[in-house]
C-alpha cells in the first residue's frame, strides 16, 4: 500500500470471535495474503491465531480466539477466549455468524455487546442461507444490536471489503454506543442505577450502563472495587431494590436464569424483526446422512469399519516413505562415519544423533496420515458423531465418548495418540485419556512380544498370546482408567452435552494447515528432545572408556584363527564394555529392585534403554547375551539365546512388565507437554512403574507357582 | 414427564431445566432453554445417550443429563 508508507500506519487490532464451526478460520483465510502466525497459548494446547496483513493505509492484527458458545468457562476453549476478552487489549471485536443457525449465534453476539466494545457482526455463510431460505435484513439487524452487520460468505470471497470497511468505520468511530436493549422491567431497574451513579458523578472506563449490567450481574471485581468506596452504603440498597423486583418479576433468585433469559428473548427478538425462513424445515442433507452413521445398530460397524480402514492405511500406505527413510538415515551414518572415520566424534554424531533422530522421523508418514484423517473426521462434523456413538460404553469406565479415537491411535503410536487426546475438551477427561494411552501397546513393542513369545511358547501358540498381550493390555488400561476415576480423577461426572454440528465438505486449505502444523511440531521435536537424549543415551553406554580392556582383546582378536573365535571375542568385549559403562552400573545398582520379578541385571538393563525407545530393548537384549548387535526379533540365534537364559516365570514377566510401563522417550516428552508440565510426568512415571511392577510381580510368582 | 422418557420422533416443549449452574449456562447457550420446542432425532443403544434438536440446532446429550428437563410432549 503506498498511502500507507507515506503517514504513520495504524494499527487495528481485532479480537476474531464466534461460536464453533461458523467459518472463523475460513473467513480469515479468506482476506487473502495474510501472513498466518501459530501461536500456543502457554500451558493449555488450544491455540490462538494470529494473522496481519494491511489495507486501505491500515495495518490490521487479527487474533483468531477459538470457537466458544457463551462467554463461560465450561471448555477449555470458552476460558481461553473469555480471559483474552477480558484482559488483552484489543481495539474491537469481530463476531462471526452463522447466518443459517442465527438465533443461537445471536445468544454469543448478546453477551458479546454486555462487554460495552466496539463490535462488527460478519454474518457468514450467506451462500448457505440463501440456499436454505434463510433471508436476513442486515441492516435493520444492525439498527436493533446497535452495530454494523455486513453479510459475508467465506467460501464465495464475498462481503469481504465490506467488513473491513465496516471495522474501519467502527474503529473511527469517537463515541462508543451501547445499544443492547434488555427487556422494560430490566431496562428499568438499569436506569435507576445509572441515574444514581449520574448523580454521583462516577468516573468509569466503561459506560455507566454496563457498569450497572455488571453490578446486577454480581460481577466481582465490580463488587471489590465499589466496596471500598464510602458511596457502597447508598449503592447497596439500590441495587438490592434492583434485585427484588427482577426476582418478583422472573420467579426466581437465580440470576443466571435472568440473564439466560433476556439473552435469548433478545436473540429471539432480534432473529424474529430480521429474519425470514422461506422454507419449511425439511429433511436435510444431514438427517439423511445422520440417519445411518447414527443408526443404533447399523452406525458402530460402519465407524469401526472406517477406523480399521484409517489405521490399515496409516501402516500399509505409510511403510512406504518408512523404508526410504530408513534407507536415508542408514546412508547419512555411513556417510558420517566414511567422512569423520572411526572417531569418537563420528560415533555420536552417527550412532548417537543421526540414529536417535532417524528413528524418530521414521514415524513421520504414519503421523501425516494419521492426523490428516482425524482432521477429515473432525472437518466433516463426524467426529461428534463418533463420540454419541460410544460414550454409553466408554462412560461405563469413566471414560468420555471422545477418548476413543487417542486410545486406538495408541497401538500404533504414543505419540500422535497423546496429541489426538487434544480432542477432548475437558481436563480431566483428558488427563485421565493421556495416563492410560501408554496401555494400549504400541508398534515398537511388537518386537519384544514376538521375541519373547518365540522363546517361551510354541509356534501353534504364538499368534493367539500376542493377541491375548494385545486385549489384556487393553483391558488393564480401561480397569485403570476406572480406577483412577475413582481415586484420582473423582468427581462428578463431566456432562456430555455436545452439539452434532452440520456436514460439510472439508476445506482443503484448512486441512493442510492443520496437518502441517503438527507435522512441523512433531519434527521440532525430534530436533531438540530426541537429539539430546539420544546423545546422553549414546554417552552413558559408550563411557566411561576401557582402554586396557580394548588393548588385551586387540591382541586376543589378532591371535584368533576362527571368524567365529572373533566374533565370540568381539561380543565377549562389548559385553564387558556395556557391563562396565555408566548404563551398566546403572543396570546393576537397580538389580535388587528387579530381583523380586526375576529379572537379571542384563533384564533390567534393556528395561531401562527401553525408556529411550522400545525398539532399543531388542538391539540391548541382543548385545547382553553375546550376539552382537546386529540382531532383530527374527534371528533364531537370539530366540534360543532367551529360551536358554531367561526362565518362563521371568520371561512372561517380563512381558507384562514391557506392556505396562512409561512409553518411550519421545512420548513420554510428549505427554508432559500435553499434560501440562513435568509433575505429570512424575505422576506417570510413579503411576505406570508401580503398576508395572505389581502386575509383573502377581504375573511372576503366579506362573512359578503354576508351572 | 422428562426429556429422556421421549421416543424417537416427538416432539415437546421445555417447561424447566433443573441443573447446576454450570450446566444450565451451557444448555442455553445451545438455546436450550425454557419455552423451546424440542425434536427427538435418535437414541444410541440402550438410551444411553440422545440426540435432539432445537430449530437447527443438534445436540447430543447423556439420559443422566436429559433427566434433568422437564418437558411436555406435544400432541
Amino acid at each position: 500500500m503506498s498511502s500507507a508508507s507515506e503517514k504513520a500506519t495504524e494499527t487495528i487490532k481485532i479480537a476474531l470471535v464466534g461460536q464453533p464451526n461458523v467459518g472463523k478460520s475460513a473467513l480469515i483465510n479468506s482476506v487473502g495474503n495474510a501472513r498466518l502466525k501459530v501461536g500456543n497459548f502457554s500451558g493449555v494446547t488450544v491455540k490462538k491465531e494470529e494473522v496481519r496483513f494491511s489495507r486501505e493505509g491500515y495495518d490490521f492484527e487479527i487474533t483468531d480466539l477459538p470457537g466458544s458458545y457463551s462467554l463461560t468457562d465450561y471448555t477449555i476453549e470458552e476460558r481461553v477466549t473469555k480471559q483474552y476478552l477480558d484482559e488483552s487489549d484489543y481495539d474491537l471485536i469481530l463476531n462471526v455468524v452463522d447466518s443459517t443457525n442465527i438465533e443461537r449465534n445471536l445468544y454469543l453476539t448478546t453477551e458479546l455487546l454486555s462487554l460495552n466494545k466496539k463490535i462488527v457482526v460478519a454474518l457468514n455463510m450467506t451462500d448457505e442461507a440463501v440456499k436454505e431460505g434463510v433471508q436476513i435484513d442486515a441492516q435493520q439487524l444492525g439498527k436493533i444490536l446497535g452495530t454494523p452487520c455486513v453479510k459475508t460468505s467465506a467460501v464465495e470471497k464475498t462481503g469481504i471489503d465490506d467488513v473491513i470497511q465496516a471495522i474501519i468505520n467502527t474503529y473511527n468511530r469517537r463515541e462508543n454506543r451501547f445499544h443492547i436493549q434488555f427487556s422494560e422491567v430490566f431496562e428499568e431497574e438499569i436506569t435507576h442505577i445509572v441515574s444514581f451513579l449520574e448523580e454521583k458523578k462516577i468516573k468509569c472506563k466503561i459506560s455507566l450502563k454496563a457498569l450497572a449490567i455488571k453490578l446486577l450481574r454480581e460481577d466481582r471485581e465490580t463488587y471489590l472495587r465499589f466496596h471500598e468506596e464510602p458511596i457502597w452504603t447508598e449503592l447497596q440498597p439500590i441495587v438490592n431494590k434492583a434485585y427484588q423486583h427482577l426476582y418478583l418479576h422472573y420467579d426466581t433468585k437465580d440470576l443466571d436464569d435472568i440473564f439466560n433469559d433476556e439473552k435469548s428473548a433478545l436473540a429471539k427478538g432480534a432473529v424474529a424483526e430480521t429474519v425470514k425462513f422461506n422454507k419449511e424445515i425439511t429433511q436435510s442433507f444431514t438427517d439423511k446422512i445422520d440417519a445411518l452413521l447414527m443408526h443404533q445398530f447399523v452406525g458402530l460397524p460402519i465407524f469401526l469399519f472406517m477406523m480399521w480402514g484409517l489405521f490399515q492405511l496409516t501402516f500399509e500406505v505409510g511403510s512406504i516413505p518408512m523404508d526410504w527413510i530408513d534407507a536415508f538415515f542408514a546412508l547419512l551414518i555411513d556417510g558420517t562415519k566414511n567422512f569423520l572415520g572411526e572417531t569418537e566424534l563420528a560415533s555420536v554424531i552417527a550412532d548417537g544423533a543421526i540414529a536417535g533422530v532417524g528413528a524418530v522421523v521414521l514415524f513421520l508418514p504414519n503421523i501425516i496420515i494419521l492426523f490428516l484423517g482425524i482432521a477429515l473426521l473432525e472437518t466433516t462434523g463426524y467426529m461428534s458423531r463418533v463420540a454419541f456413538l460410544l460414550d454409553g460404553f466408554f462412560h461405563k469406565f469413566g471414560l468420555h465418548g471422545k477418548s476413543f479415537i487417542p486410545l486406538v491411535s495408541g497401538f500404533g503410536c504414543s505419540v500422535p495418540a497423546y496429541m489426538a487426546a487434544r480432542t477432548l475438551k475437558n481436563d480431566r477427561d483428558r488427563l485421565l485419556t493421556l495416563f492410560i494411552i501408554g496401555f494400549m501397546s504400541c508398534g515398537a513393542r511388537l518386537p519384544i512380544y514376538v521375541l519373547f513369545v518365540g522363546a517361551l511358547f510354541s509356534e501353534e501358540q504364538a499368534g493367539n498370546i500376542l493377541f491375548l498381550i494385545y486385549i489384556s493390555g487393553a483391558l488393564i488400561g480401561v480397569i485403570a482408567a476406572k480406577v483412577l476415576k475413582m481415586t484420582v480423577f473423582k468427581g462428578d461426572d463431566e456432562p456430555f452435552v455436545m452439539e452434532m454440528p452440520k456436514y460439510r465438505l472439508p476445506s482443503f486449505k484448512l486441512i493442510w494447515h492443520t496437518v502441517s502444523a503438527q507435522a512441523m511440531m512433531y519434527l521440532r521435536k525430534a530436533g531438540t528432545y530426541i537429539l539430546m537424549a539420544s546423545v546422553l543415551i549414546w554417552f552413558a553406554s559408550n563411557y566411561p572408556k576401557q582402554v586396557e580392556m580394548d588393548q588385551e582383546y586387540q591382541a586376543k582378536v589378532e591371535q584368533a584363527q576362527t571368524e567365529e573365535a572373533i566374533n565370540t571375542l568381539n561380543n565377549e568385549l562389548a559385553l564387558y564394555k556395556l557391563e562396565n559403562s555408566y548404563l551398566g552400573i546403572i543396570g546393576h545398582a537397580s538389580e535388587p529392585f528387579f530381583s523380586p520379578l526375576g529379572y537379571d541385571w542384563r533384564m533390567a538393563i534393556a528395561l531401562e534403554t527401553g525408556l529411550a525407545a522400545k525398539e532399543v530393548v531388542v538391539a540391548t537384549l541382543g548385545v547382553l547375551y553375546g550376539l552382537g548387535e546386529e540382531h532383530d526379533e527374527q534371528s533364531r540365534g537370539l530366540i534360543e539365546k532367551i529360551r536358554a537364559n531367561i526362565s518362563f516365570p521371568a520371561g512372561i514377566s517380563f512381558i507384562v512388565f514391557v506392556m505396562i510401563y512409561l512409553p518411550c522417550l519421545a512420548a513420554s516428552m510428549v505427554f508432559m507437554r500435553e499434560a501440562g508440565g513435568p509433575k505429570y510426568l512424575g505422576y506417570l512415571f510413579v503411576f505406570t512403574t508401580a503398576t508395572a511392577w505389581s502386575l509383573s510381580f502377581i504375573a511372576f510368582n503366579l506362573t512359578q507357582m503354576l508351572t | 414427564m422428562t426429556l429422556n422418557e421421549l421416543q424417537k420422533g416427538q416432539s415437546a416443549t421445555v417447561t424447566a431445566v433443573d441443573a447446576n449452574r454450570e450446566l444450565k449456562n451451557r444448555f442455553s447457550s445451545f438455546g436450550l432453554v425454557k419455552g423451546v420446542l424440542i425434536y427427538t432425532e435418535c437414541h444410541s443403544l440402550a438410551k444411553k445417550t440422545m440426540e435432539i434438536r432445537i430449530n437447527k440446532t443438534r445436540i447430543a446429550l447423556r439420559a443422566s443429563e436429559a433427566e434433568k428437563i422437564e418437558v411436555v410432549a406435544s400432541e
